[in-house]
């Protein structure tokens, strides 16, 4: 469907020519789909028995029973396809909140999204002794939920929208207090101190097929619903009168964005602890791809995040071997620059 | 009742009209580069500022008016040639030691927070100064006159938040007159005011200077500068292209060479200094006095967006 | 003394001889008074409480009676140090807090918004985990130079054209996420036993202080407050603006450098003896503010509010502990300040739009 003219937020610069936006958009397409493709590959590649690529892709097609099959097959994986779901689930709900809030800062991380879900969860096991995935994950939903709602409360208060430097600011004192009270639950009671160490910091290892197959089907519904929302938001981003008056339902698509923003990173931070700054970056590096149309900002998002977080995944196990740093880990160091960069690009004013 | 007392131990030459042929003026800027970062503004500049008089420094916007003057505070540093004070290079004098000779009025000054109209006026102390001593009587009087001659007196304990934007710049003046310098440099101190304070705060300057103090102002307003300045330094992209009295620089081939506005200037029916009436450029004529043969395509474009401010 | 001709809104106090000269709020002085009476009387209080309870007078007995006995071991050797400990590094977080929210005109500047603590604590880690060394010089100099080393790298970092407060904010959060996840990594690599106590020292803990890094901070703690002191008035002029302040005869460079130094030292002391306390420089100088209603943040009363809240954590830490379980006083200050932080946007934001300005 060829796009009609796809509506320009209002920045100055040239407007996009949409001929050259198209071969862009193909091109991209292309890279982030190989981009998959090598990461995919070298996720089910390397570990603490690296495999050549050529014999993990023999392995991947025939399944015969060698060790390297063993491995490729009941570990390696498992892993890359929680890797894939979890990335598209963070890449999509942070291309949602940049969009919903229209706030280029905006992240799931960043916002406090993550550290309610782990904050809810933490009392989950902590309290309630929970420990399989299918109890902890409607804390995760109702803890994220909660603290969106709160940021998004304690940001626009007052006023219609919240500006970006409050939401960050919201986010970040939200997170700050959660983590605390996290870090309470978790230092009095030696047990969900173990259980959750290494799930705070956004592991993707370890994690069995079966509660990736728990969590996915909220994972895809709310994929679901952010392409539904593609349209709507692409109004908003003109402004919520603007969107009104060109019949945009602003307060249910926000409220359906909200909901969708909830299911995917509820659920995979459920997974894997909360893996922070991808949700930033991706739907800014794609964009560059896509041009300001949040259809395609939300598509290309669902697949260049699952690139970024297994080729995280993959330095990860790499640069430490035998050992692993964890995604979470990696991300944040790779993304906290990104960060950076975007507040030294505009002047306070232009955020 | 004058908070221009001298204080113990300030030159004294400062005060009355120095003859611009005898004797070295006070402010001189010597062959200075002068910009932001790497960018260039100024290239080898030279000026002198007359002792006593009351300069107003014209041009378009972003024609390094501002610069000049930050560069004459010291705010910037040339990055070749000198800004000179009594004749010797700024930079080299203690930082207290030129605040006592030559304040700025910021285009921008950031008042803090919760802060009274006195406690700030008081802030122009400063270089008075120190942790022994900070309050001693001579700071008290000088702010007190300083108050009464910008006639916040009844406003002094107010919050400045809640003052009006006439009255908050009127504290901001008080602040630069309570730093008792005999000599005053203002950055556009009337723009964002309504006329009435505009002229308000200009007649004040006026007194400044009737007391005997140096005023060098950048203006926007040609008017006010031909009216209420003795002295103009008319500058064009970063470079100075004439001085000299209002009546002889004020010209109507100059404000179209410098401003690129064809205008026409006759002596201005209260004062008799100079003022400038544009021209219609649909018309380029001028109907009670001599016509003007205009094209009206001639008109150059408007000014380029001031990028000086910040 | 010489009665002011000047109406300043407030009541003052001028005090005039020889050998000084200077005026100051009645209110700001009697508040910054009172604050300190407060913090001192509440670590007066925490002496009293722990696993061997002990009333007020015993407590005074065993200072100042001269007996050498078991009390004076529990009073003057354990508890005493934690209870100055609470006092001074109150105020000194005090300090730290309203340097930097001076230095970035927003009351959310404070050094562990901006990420300063992550970076000590950070060093602190490492220094623990990789050096194996609790020696309070090793720490205090990790958590110097991590501090230090992250003042610089957001400061060079929000550095385009002039220093914005807004923006250093938004990169100091970006270092401090990027510190914290090296933070969780080191945590969660080392031993059980070296993690939980690391933990439990990384969210903030005075309870484990005692004489042996006490002095050495005491002495650093007496050398920060001489050097704020001395740069306060730079410090009051740089609010004004850099031109006004260049105009009043501040060198801004050099005045804002002493002051960073000055303001990372701050945490830096703290963090090395006592793990990163959280939100006491981020509360206590705006709810001084608050109560001075002094314009700007006031050094003096900022380290009288933050010795007050510390020294109140602390007791209330305690009294968890008898009730409950020993919690990290950081825990404590991080909830409560995580709410002030949170009610401060909400009254930012009705007040004027958005904080960018």
């Amino acid at each position: 469907m060829p796009p009609t003219s796809p509506p320009q937020p209002l920045v100055k610069g040239a407007p996009v020519a949409v001929p050259s936006l198209y071969g862009r958009r193909a091109a991209g397409l292309l890279v982030i789909l190989a981009a998959l493709g090598i990461t995919g590959l070298l996720s089910v590649s390397f570990g603490a028995n690296p495999l050549p690529p050529v014999r993990a892709w023999e392995v991947l097609w025939s399944r015969d029973g060698s060790e390297a099959s063993h491995i490729v097959w009941t570990v390696r994986m498992p892993r890359t396809l929680l890797g894939v779901l979890v990335g598209a689930a963070f890449g999509v709900s942070g291309a949602l909140l940049q969009a919903l809030t229209r706030n280029p800062l905006a992240d799931t991380e960043i916002l406090g999204v993550n550290a309610g879900a782990g904050f809810a969860v933490t009392i989950g096991v902590g309290f309630f002794g929970l420990t399989s995935i299918h109890g902890y994950l409607w804390f995760a939903f109702v803890g994220g939920a909660a603290a969106m709602v709160l940021v998004y409360l304690i940001g626009s208060a007052g006023r219609a929208a919240a500006s970006p430097a409050v939401l960050v600011l919201a986010g970040v004192a939200l997170t700050v207090m959660l983590n605390g009270f996290s870090t309470f639950l978790t230092l009095i009671d030696e047990e969900t101190f173990r259980a959750l160490r290494s799930w705070k910091i956004g592991a993707i290892a370890g994690i069995g097929l079966d509660e990736t197959v728990a969590v996915l089907p909220f994972l895809l519904l709310g994929l679901l619903i952010a392409v539904l929302l593609a349209g709507p938001l692409n109004s908003i981003a003109l402004g919520d009168d603007l969107a009104a008056s060109l019949g945009t339902k602003v307060g249910r698509t926000r409220v359906l964005g909200i909901l969708a923003v909830t299911l995917l990173a509820g659920g995979a931070t459920a997974l894997t602890g909360g893996i922070g700054f991808v949700g930033l970056m991706v739907p800014h590096i794609v964009r560059w791809f896509t041009g300001p149309d949040q259809r395609w900002i939300i598509l290309y998002s669902a697949l260049a995040a699952p690139a970024l977080v297994l080729a995280a995944d993959v330095i990860g196990r790499v640069i430490v071997r035998p050992g692993e740093i964890e995604v979470g880990i990696v991300t944040a160091v790779v993304g906290a620059p990104v960060l950076i960069a975007l507040v030294r690009r505009r002047t306070a004013s232009g955020l | 009742m004058s908070p221009t007392e001298r204080t113990k131990g300030e030159m004294t030459d400062s005060s009355g009209k120095a003859d611009p042929a005898g004797g070295r003026p006070r402010v001189v800027v010597e062959d200075a580069t002068i910009g932001y970062d790497k960018r260039t503004i100024s290239d080898r500049l030279s000026v002198a500022i007359p002792d006593g008089s009351f300069t107003a420094i014209i041009g378009p916007n972003g024609c390094g008016k501002s610069t000049l003057l930050r560069a004459l505070a010291r705010v910037l540093t040339p990055s070749t040639g000198a800004v000179l004070l009594d004749g010797k290079e700024i930079s080299s004098y203690k930082s207290k030691e030129v605040a006592r000779r030559l304040g700025l009025l910021p285009q921008s000054s950031l008042a803090p927070d919760g802060i009274r109209v006195a406690d700030l006026v008081a802030r122009g102390r400063a270089p008075y100064q120190n942790l022994i001593h900070q309050w001693r009587p001579s700071d008290e009087d000088a702010v007190a006159a300083a108050l009464a001659a910008t006639r916040l007196t009844e406003l002094s304990g107010r919050l400045v938040d809640e003052l009006s934007g006439g009255q908050r710049q009127r504290v901001w003046v008080a602040m630069l007159l309570a730093q008792d310098t005999p000599i005053m440099l203002l950055d556009e101190p009337t723009t964002f005011l309504d006329i009435a304070h505009q002229y308000e705060l200009m007649e004040l300057f006026r007194t400044f200077h009737d007391e005997g103090k140096t005023i060098v102002c950048v203006l926007h307003d040609l008017n006010q500068a031909a009216r209420y300045a003795d002295h103009l330094i008319v500058m064009r992209d970063g470079r100075i292209i004439t001085t000299g009295t209002p009546h002889d620089v004020i010209t109507a081939d100059l404000v179209e060479d410098v401003f690129g506005l064809r205008a026409l200037v006759a002596p201005d029916p209260v004062t008799g200094t100079p003022s400038v009436i544009p021209l219609d450029p649909r018309t380029a004529t001028v109907r009670p006095v001599e016509p003007h043969d205009a094209d009206p395509n001639h008109v150059s474009p408007l000014p380029r967006r001031q990028e000086s401010t910040r | 003394m010489n009665k002011s001709s000047i109406a300043f809104g407030y009541r003052s106090r001028t005090v005039r001889n020889r050998l000084f000269s200077g005026r100051a709020s009645v209110r700001l002085l009697t508040v910054s008074a009172v604050l300190f009476l407060v913090a001192v009387g509440l670590a007066a209080v925490a002496l009293t409480h722990g696993d061997y309870p002990l009333t007020l007078q015993q407590v005074f007995a065993t200072l100042f009676g001269g007996e050498r006995g078991f009390e004076w071991t529990i009073v003057a050797g354990w508890r005493l140090p934690i209870a100055i400990a609470a006092v001074v590094f109150g105020a000194l977080l005090g300090i730290g807090g309203a340097i930097f929210q001076s230095l970035t005109r927003n009351p959310l500047g404070a050094p562990d918004v901006i990420g300063f603590d992550a970076g000590a604590y950070t060093a602190v880690v490492v220094t623990i985990l990789v050096i194996d060394t609790r020696s309070y010089w090793y720490m205090a100099s990790a958590a110097l130079i991590g501090g230090m080393g992250t003042a610089f790298v957001v400061y060079v970092l929000s550095y385009r054209r002039g220093i914005q407060g807004f923006r250093m904010i938004i990169v100091g959060i970006g270092v401090a996420a990027m510190l914290a996840s090296v933070n969780t990594y080191l945590v969660s690599r080392a031993e059980l036993d070296d993690a939980l106590s690391v933990g439990y020292w990384g969210a903030g803990s005075i309870a484990r202080v005692t004489w042996a890094p006490m002095i050495p901070a005491l002495v650093i703690a007496a050398a920060i407050v001489v050097s704020a002191v001395l740069l306060a008035p730079a410090m009051r002029r740089l609010e004004l603006g850099d031109d006004a302040a260049v105009t009043l005869g501040t060198r801004p460079g050099a005045a804002r450098l002493g002051l960073i130094v000055t303001g990372v030292a701050t945490v830096a002391v703290v963090t090395a003896a006592a793990g990163p306390i959280s939100f006491i420089a981020l509360a206590a100088p705006q709810v001084a503010r608050r109560l001075t209603r002094s314009p700007g943040v006031s050094l003096l009363a900022s380290a009288a509010m933050g010795a007050a809240l510390l020294s109140g954590a602390h007791l209330l830490s305690l009294l968890i502990a008898q009730a409950y379980r020993p919690v990290p006083v950081g825990l404590i200050t991080v909830c409560l300040g995580g709410g002030y932080l949170i009610w401060l946007l909400i009254r930012e934001t009705q007040q004027r739009y958005g904080l960018a300005r």
